[in-house]
């Protein structure tokens, strides 16, 4: 009784989410996968009080990024830190057009689909949508993730153990040009172009798969 | 819904053609639609015969080379770099791939989806022409027969198409001209003329014109009383008449009456003097025409008592000049008529210098100028080339005559340089001893530097043999003429060290990814426009023309246009020449006068993508040229 009552608590798009992660038969092929590459922009760094302003996110699929497919989420605030208007640029009350966190949760979710998430720290940007999630009584996501500071340490030869890269660095060592960074869509499309980098030169000593891939994770979902 | 990624490639793609001329909605949505992909250096974006992809790609970032197997041989055909479009024609045309198509270096392209392109197409004429263009540059030999010059005219329209070019419209002439009966006396002309209210009237013989009668011939023929009014119209009126066909433009009009220093012209069915005359064109419907118009400055010249007055002229010609660019009139057109007011002012500065002189010249000479000038083909104020040949004289005449000369040349290239041609540094002028000479002394000069190539020798005749004669005796030319083709005929290996002169710059393919810039010097990283794009063109053509013993043609295109015709089999060559030519001097002239200068060097950073695409297209027929001197004259052994 109880579990059937639990059951009818869980919003549909939550198990929507569930369903298609678990069930998802695309991640056997490479070429099939639909990776999509997230960075958002926060008030800042503390899980329990600071918000996300703005989630951007772009689809890569068959080494090619999908610009067609890319979602730029801004949300309204109701906690909101002066210092990193600086950083990112975003206003309490800028022009664009907002959505309050439960829609944008729910929006992003619904974007997201049986894809796996590339970003850079990975950790940090879904620590903040989970944090979103839990507000919504549902999460953490299930989605695979990927980081692409981790799929670094795995291709370079040298011993970077305990270093963490930067994107700023990592955008240095496969030479991708820097442009519109801290906009949530600006630094995804950057970590989209770094991961098709990393992923061309991951394939010349391994045939690519995706466990491999995600094997390169320390501590994120695998 | 916002999406930043696509408005900064939409901020990306507008800078490039075809992108430029769309619709602001049209391109967000191509730019909406991009598949950003990466290659790894000397990966393949397609291979030649495979099937086309959904996709064409537009470089963001790197190099991609384009390349044709052939015969086990891969033939880099073209490098493709920010901006460029590849792998569209087979889209298009739904056909394989001709290409492949290998990253040089490590690149980011846009794949754009082809079927967005094709609904523009159809709507915009603009970026059809330019694919059409493009597609024609990409092609192994762009000069195939029907397609001959393509590129060129597409671009040409693309950067054209709302300007108003009067120059090469078809002039507008006056119908029904005014005539009159070739056995008419003068008096019924000039009541036919009065009743008419016109300035001038035709004469005729079964509605073909024999002749013209002039406000001024009754002025200054019957007013005056020097023919009775009672006489035939044939005693008084001007004959022939020069006939054009009805498709004459505005600035060949005007080339017509400077030439023959005539205002009037007979537009007849066929263009001869023996067909019906159906209008008339005057000076004075060119003039309504135009505002700014070269036959008055022209008259100015005549007219010229002093430097000033010559002086401020040339530097009206550059505003002529300026207006003519921006108006985008053929750089033929163009070039004639500046060479006409500079070659008019260069005939008025020896005028006035004779004039100055104690005495009349002693005997027959002739000034030449030579190089560009010599060529027709100096449109900037460069510096003077020139020399000066005079009739052989007894030897205790010699000194005298040739003080003479000289004396007479120094005034003359005093002149020159207050009106604007500046000194020439190597001082390649007439009051240099050793450029004044007699006729004799003339050919055994040539006849030396042809007899003993060295690479002084040989500098000078890209020179010397591309001579015209401004004033003076044609006689003495020609004379100068026929004795350098002897000189060539009994020492034909000279044409050999010419080819091999002529190939001492290569072409400049692989432009644009700069490592044909120039490495040193002041201009560092400049591109060399004149050395690298237009002398190679320039040497081709001296050097085949004197090959085919070819006289009278002093002209980069004339000669071009003889080649073609001596040599049909290399027509399509060298008519993409002469399309080159034009383009490049165009170009350098454009160059010059944005910058003030001689627009020699081209600062490659400051090109727009369609003038780099119409430069890039040029440099193929010089490639082309130079392997075939190189063939011919067995060049590769001599280097």
């Amino acid at each position: 009784m109880i579990r059937f009552f639990k059951k009818k608590l869980v919003p549909e798009f939550w198990q929507n989410h569930l369903e298609k992660v678990r069930n998802s038969q695309k991640y056997s092929n490479f070429e099939n996968i639909r990776f999509v590459a997230i960075d958002t922009e926060t008030t800042g760094f503390d899980y329990e009080n600071d918000r996300i302003l703005c989630i951007g996110a772009v689809a890569i699929k068959n080494n090619k990024i999908l610009v067609s497919d890319a979602i730029e989420i801004y949300i309204k605030q109701a906690v909101f830190n002066k210092e990193t208007v600086k950083i990112h640029g975003i206003r309490k009350d800028g022009n664009e057009i907002k959505l309050n966190e439960e829609e944008a949760v729910i929006k992003f979710i619904d974007y997201l689909d049986d894809a796996v998430i590339v970003a850079h720290h990975t950790g940090f940007d879904v620590n903040m949508i989970n944090q979103a999630l839990k507000r919504l009584k549902v999460g953490p996501l299930e989605s695979k993730q990927l980081d692409t500071n981790y799929i670094h340490k795995k291709i370079a030869k040298t011993d970077t153990y305990k270093k963490i890269f930067s994107l700023e660095e990592l955008c240095e060592i496969y030479n991708v040009k820097m442009h519109d960074r801290h906009t949530a869509l600006g630094d995804a499309l950057i970590t989209a172009i770094l991961f098709l980098k990393q992923t061309a030169k991951y394939k010349k000593n391994n045939a690519l798969n995706l466990i491999d891939l995600v094997n390169t994770n320390y501590h994120l979902l695998k | 819904m916002k999406n930043t990624i696509a408005e900064r490639i939409y901020d990306f793609l507008k800078n490039f053609p075809p992108f430029d001329v769309l619709e602001k909605e049209q391109l967000f949505k191509i730019a909406s639609n991009v598949k950003v992909t990466y290659i790894e250096k000397d990966h393949f974006v397609f291979k030649q015969e495979e099937n086309p992809h959904e996709h064409f790609y537009v470089v963001k970032d790197g190099a991609i080379g384009l390349y044709r197997g052939m015969d086990n041989e891969q033939i880099l055909v073209d490098i493709c770099d920010e901006g460029d479009i590849f792998g569209l024609r087979p889209l298009i045309q739904n056909d394989l791939y001709l290409m492949s198509a290998k990253a040089n270096e490590e690149s980011i392209l846009y794949a754009i989806s082809v079927e967005i392109l094709k609904e523009i197409i159809q709507t915009n004429e603009k970026v059809k022409k330019f694919l059409i263009a493009s597609f024609s540059s990409n092609i192994k030999t762009p000069y195939a027969k029907g397609t001959n010059g393509q590129l060129f005219v597409n671009i040409e329209m693309l950067q054209t198409s709302n300007t108003n070019f009067t120059e090469i419209q078809s002039a507008e002439f006056s119908k029904n001209p005014v005539t009159a009966l070739k056995t008419s006396t003068i008096k019924e002309a000039a009541q036919i003329m009065s009743e008419k209210r016109v300035g001038s009237i035709l004469i005729v013989e079964n509605k073909n014109p024999i002749g013209i009668i002039t406000d001024k011939d009754l002025r200054s023929k019957i007013a005056t009383g020097m023919i009775s009014i009672d006489e035939n119209v044939s005693k008084i009126m001007s004959s022939p008449v020069k006939t054009f066909k009805q498709k004459i433009t505005v600035a060949e009009a005007q080339i017509a009456m400077i030439k023959n220093k005539i205002t009037h012209l007979c537009i007849t069915k066929d263009g001869t003097t023996n067909s019906e005359l159906i209008g008339v064109l005057s000076e004075h419907d060119i003039v309504v025409l135009h505002g700014n118009n070269p036959s008055l400055l022209i008259k100015k010249v005549y007219r010229a008592k002093d430097i000033t007055a010559l002086k401020y002229i040339r530097e009206k010609t550059s505003n002529l000049l300026q207006g003519y660019m921006e108006q985008n009139i053929p750089i033929i057109f163009i070039s004639k008529i500046i060479s006409e007011i500079n070659e008019a002012i260069t005939i008025k500065a020896i005028e006035l210098s004779i004039e100055e002189m104690d005495n009349k010249p002693p005997v027959k000479f002739g000034w030449l100028a030579l190089g560009s000038q010599g060529r027709k083909e100096q449109l900037l104020m460069t510096d003077q080339d020139n020399a000066l040949v005079f009739e052989d004289v007894s030897q205790d005449k010699y000194q005298p005559t040739k003080q003479y000369f000289l004396q007479l040349a120094k005034k003359i290239t005093e002149k020159l340089n207050v009106i604007g041609f500046e000194y020439c540094p190597a001082d390649m002028m007439a009051s240099n001893p050793n450029w004044c000479l007699a006729l004799s002394e003339w050919k055994n000069q040539f006849d030396t530097w042809i007899k003993t190539p060295t690479e002084d020798a040989i500098m000078m005749c890209t020179i010397f043999f591309d001579y015209d004669l401004v004033f003076g005796d044609k006689k003495l030319v020609n004379d100068m003429s026929d004795s350098i083709f002897e000189s060539i005929k009994s020492f034909e290996i000279f044409l050999n060290f010419l080819g091999r002169n002529a190939l001492r710059n290569p072409p400049p393919i692989g432009f644009f990814r700069q490592f044909l810039v120039e490495n040193d010097g002041a201009h560092k990283d400049q591109f060399d426009i004149k050395s690298r794009a237009l002398m190679p063109l320039v040497d081709a053509a001296r050097l085949l023309t004197l090959s085919h013993h070819i006289k009278d043609k002093n002209n980069t295109i004339s000669r071009f246009k003889k080649l073609a015709k001596t040599e049909p089999k290399n027509e399509d060559l060298y008519l993409s020449c002469i399309d080159s030519f034009k383009i490049l001097l165009q170009f350098r002239t454009q160059q010059g006068l944005k910058n003030n200068d001689s627009g020699r060097y081209v600062d490659l950073n400051k090109l727009s993508k369609s003038e780099k695409l119409s430069l890039k297209g040029c440099f193929k027929p010089i490639k082309d040229v130079q392997e075939l001197l190189n063939i011919r004259y067995n060049l590769a052994q001599m280097m």
